[in-house]
């Protein structure tokens, strides 16, 4: 993308542009900065967006240069992920920290390590006007995506950009990932993205524990650097037979591994076969995949389904995906996200015995009683947790409220 | 320009006293302007001067127009049922410009983009100014200071609330007939370009001078049914074509598939469930843009769900109510506009499908009308202020680029809901206060934004009847603050000129505020 030395451009224009803009720069020897200005919202921001220009440039030490910006209601953190990159691609040293001011939250004590994520939206990193709503969908989980969903031109661009989504944008409650690239452009990935603190890294193709640990050092090293303590959890996306069959190793790779995930799409086209509505040809690598994570203690999170238009298949696939063990999966448009928690959502039956299970804990607590039994049957310990963590998540997601966990029988007309 | 004063309204807002050369009083609260007088009235014509055997016809537009003696400075009426297909009232506006004719003054009931050809006639003297909506290239054309007269924006409800005070003397009508019979009965469900109600066009064929129908369907009289009365219809013109068939009516209507206005939906149809507004006998009123059809299709599944059943519905009809009256989930469709393919075949076939006019469902000048007997309506806007008043006409940049439509008649309903993203690409839609009023915000209930719910503080039985939902209500001012923080700030103010280029009426013939010319 960098033109001749000196001159530089990022981001796109046209017509069917939203919420982005296109900037070309050309550094000069003197003049000052010239800056030509087009924009869909000049009349209420047009003084802002010179401003904001300004002070970017102050920030990266640059006083002689000319910039032409084509804007389609860029956002101001999105216009200065346009300007670096331009001027990064310019071919000049461009040492200065352009970051925005960090405007959202990002939750200092980080995330648990076992927290819901039944959902998790993927959002093309180089395409910001995604980012601005997703938390308002209610995903457990956004990924801010630097690999497959962007251009091999535009990784520079786009890990600029999702670095500064990282910092300006609002994700509600929804956990905040970024799927890296592979190897060295992963690690590249990791030193834009880590300072900014994002609960989780996706880390795609994996086959080997090797990668894993690679990707970890990298986020250690990192960490170590600037003090950063909050745990980032990983998620490696196992995409071929020999990721799957490696699951386990993988899972156990790092600490910090939460969750395996598999692409199914990958996977099938790795084995030669047809990918199907059913899933019969993944139903092994699957299976496997819920092991492996169980067996390393992490969440087993299910690929995501392509069809955004059939919503019944969705649902039904993530049942039968819960039914298998997984606890969630991707999600690619935010419609799908509501059919999703639905599927992963215990049913009223099964809820309801929960309830009665944890409501005769208690009592067996109460009583001093060793064994907790519910009518003739005795309830094992496990049996007791699972109900617990059901009933903790399905208050948790708004099924159940706070009164009705521990109150036993009385449950049975609170459940919506 | 210059021979009126300003006042300042009961909105708040500078108005001019005199609007192209007519006194007009100022808005004075809702409710509060008393009409007194009787209503204007056509000449008395008599039928020694009709053909006995009702043939009206004439071989075209032109010999029309000279026969109801179009001179300089008329004011020539024009509908918008077929939309942006519509053949007949630039033609019209053009075979008067041939005749050599000046100064007319544009009475449309609305303009599309097809109607940019008018800014040509206007620039050749043959168009004086447009009292009527304004869109686009016209809006944009009025917003630069370019049009000689004050645009005078109305409802459709203000409109036949103009003709029918006299406010508005329409001199000739010129009606788009889908369907007409030689003496002028007609009608817009039958026929080629079929478009469904003819309702825009009734004030019209009732109290202009002169009244000229033009078909592309004549059928021997008698043309059933008749919205339009022979009776009161001067002249009839057998064309080839009225209009583009495809821009008449959409093929299908498409639902968003947008997930922040889907979502701006799902909460609408939510709100109106768990307000209890949705229960049996219930009416709502929801048009054709993309939130009002996506919340159509929401309640229709909450309604199935419920086992509930609306009395009637209000259109803009599409195939999506056409739906819900044939599984039975509302017991009749009272329909203004008609803007599908399957909606035009539902008006002509269905007897619950019935057309209205903007005197039955709008006008605010008779002994009542069904806009405030509707429970729920979900109107869009272009901004939205802290006090709940809307703007449908101008942008923040100021440019007038919106006619009205039932906009405002429709805030009478018993719950007015506005639907509306809270930002639109990096442009606030809540705002401090709005660029131009168009709605005063005490008729505005609720406004739903993918931000949340913010409902006005005035409807204490609303904020009541949802304590305790998982709705996210939300103060107004709140969603507008957080939105600021996204964007960047408040925006600029947009810069105008100290010099009106329209005026916005309300319902009551009174105005609520001016659009000024824009800077550059």
């Amino acid at each position: 993308m960098a033109g001749h030395a000196g001159t530089g451009e990022a981001g796109r224009r046209g017509s069917d542009v939203r919420s982005d803009c296109w900037i070309a720069v050309e550094i000069a020897e003197g003049g000052g900065i010239q800056l030509e200005l087009a924009s869909k919202v000049k009349a209420l921001y047009g003084r802002s967006i010179r401003e904001g220009i300004r002070e970017t440039l102050a920030a990266l030490d640059i006083e002689n240069v000319r910039i032409q910006v084509d804007d389609q209601g860029a956002l101001p953190w999105m216009i200065q992920a346009r300007l670096e990159a331009a001027l990064r691609r310019t071919g000049i040293d461009v040492s200065g920290d352009a970051r925005p001011e960090a405007r959202a939250n990002p939750r200092p004590e980080g995330t648990a390590k076992d927290r819901l994520r039944r959902s998790r939206l993927y959002l093309p990193g180089n395409e910001p006007k995604f980012a601005v709503n997703a938390g308002l969908h209610g995903p457990d989980g956004v990924i801010l995506d630097l690999e497959d969903s962007v251009h091999p031109n535009e990784k520079d661009a786009a890990r600029i950009m999702v670095r500064n989504a990282l910092r300006c944008v609002d994700f509600g409650q929804s956990e905040r990932m970024v799927r890296i690239n592979q190897g060295e452009m992963g690690l590249e990935d990791l030193a834009a993205v880590v300072p900014e603190g994002p609960e989780m890294i996706l880390i795609p193709k994996v086959e080997t524990s090797a990668q894993v640990e690679q990707v970890q050092a990298g986020i250690d090293s990192i960490q170590k650097a600037r003090e950063l303590a909050q745990p980032i959890w990983l998620m490696p996306i196992l995409e071929s037979a020999q990721g799957v069959e490696n699951a386990l190793h993988i899972a156990l790779a790092s600490p910090f591994v939460a969750a395996l995930t598999i692409r199914l799409e990958d996977y099938t086209a790795d084995l030669g076969v047809v990918k199907t509505p059913e899933g019969t040809e993944s139903l092994w690598a699957r299976s496997r995949l819920v092991h492996a994570a169980r067996a390393a203690g992490v969440q087993a999170i299910d690929s995501v389904y392509g069809d955004v238009a059939d919503e019944e298949g969705l649902l039904s696939w993530g049942k039968g995906s819960r039914a298998m063990g997984c606890q969630g999966m991707g999600c690619i448009h935010p419609r799908q996200i509501r059919t999703i928690h639905e599927a992963f959502a215990p049913g009223a039956e099964e809820l309801q015995k929960a309830l009665r299970i944890v409501e005769a804990f208690r009592e067996a607590e109460e009583k001093g009683l060793g064994v907790v039994s519910l009518g003739t049957k005795m309830i094992d310990r496990p049996v007791v947790l699972r109900a617990r963590k059901l009933v903790e998540q399905a208050r948790a997601t708004g099924l159940i409220s706070d009164s009705d966990a521990g109150q036993g029988d009385d449950g049975e007309e609170e459940v919506k | 320009m210059t021979d009126f004063g300003f006042v300042q309204n009961a909105a708040g807002r500078k108005v001019p006293t005199v609007v192209n050369g007519k006194p007009q009083p100022p808005f004075q609260g809702v409710g509060a302007f008393q009409p007194s007088g009787s209503k204007a009235a056509p000449p008395i014509r008599s039928c020694q001067d009709y053909p006995a055997d009702g043939d009206k016809r004439l071989p075209d537009l032109r010999t029309a127009l000279e026969r109801c003696g179009l001179r300089d400075g008329m004011t020539l009426s024009s509908h918008h049922h077929l939309r942006n297909g519509d053949r007949v009232a630039l033609e019209a506006l053009q075979v008067a410009g041939e005749l050599g004719v000046k100064d007319l003054i544009w009475f449309p009931s609305a303009s599309f983009p097809c109607h940019e050809p008018v800014i040509d006639l206007m620039n050749q003297g043959v168009v004086h100014h447009i009292e009527g909506s304004m869109n686009g290239p016209l809006g944009r054309y009025t917003s630069q200071g370019e049009m000689r007269g004050l645009g005078v924006l109305r409802s459709h409800g203000g409109r036949w609330q103009a003709i029918q005070d006299g406010d508005v003397h329409i001199d000739i009508a010129v009606i788009a007939a889908p369907t007409a019979d030689p003496f002028g009965n007609a009608n817009g469900s039958h026929g080629p370009s079929a478009c469904g109600s003819l309702g825009f066009a009734l004030a019209d064929s009732i109290y202009a001078d002169h009244v000229i129908v033009v078909t592309d369907n004549l059928v021997p009289f008698p043309c059933i049914p008749w919205q339009i009365q022979g009776n009161n219809v001067d002249y009839v013109v057998e064309v080839d074509s009225i209009g583009d068939p495809s821009k008449i009516v959409s093929g299908t209507t498409q639902i968003t598939k947008s997930p922040d206005r889907l979502l701006i939906a799902e909460y609408v149809a939510r709100f109106v469930r768990d307000a209890g507004i949705m229960k049996d006998g219930f009416s709502f009123q929801a048009g054709a843009g993309g939130i009002a059809l996506a919340f159509a299709q929401f309640l229709k599944e909450m309604m199935k769900d419920a086992g509930v059943k609306a009395r009637f519905v209000r259109g803009g009809s599409t195939q999506y109510l056409v739906e819900m009256m044939e599984e039975g989930l509302t017991d009749y469709i009272l329909d203004g506009q008609t803007f599908d393919l399957a909606a035009v075949e539902s008006i002509a076939t269905h007897p619950h499908h019935i057309p209205t006019s903007p005197f039955t469902s709008y006008n605010y000048h008779g002994k009542g009308n069904f806009a405030s007997m509707v429970d729920a309506v979900v109107l869009g806007a272009t901004e939205v202020d802290v006090n709940f008043n809307g703007n449908v006409n101008t942008h923040s940049d100021g440019v007038l680029l919106h006619g009205i439509g039932g906009w405002q008649n429709c805030l009478f309903s018993a719950c007015t809901i506005l639907a509306v993203p809270a930002v639109r690409d990096r442009i606030p839609v809540l705002v401090e206060e709005v660029t131009t009023i168009t709605g005063p915000g005490e008729l505005i209930d609720v406004v739903v934004t993918e931000r949340g719910i913010a409902i006005n503080p005035l409807r204490t039985d609303l904020l009541d009847a949802v304590e305790g939902s998982d709705l996210p209500i939300r103060p107004i001012q709140e969603i507008k603050e957080e939105v600021e923080s996204i964007i960047g700030g408040k925006p600029e103010a947009p810069q105008l000129i100290d010099r009106p280029v329209a005026v916005i009426k309300w319902v009551d013939g009174t105005v609520l505020d001016t659009v000024w010319q824009i800077a550059d």
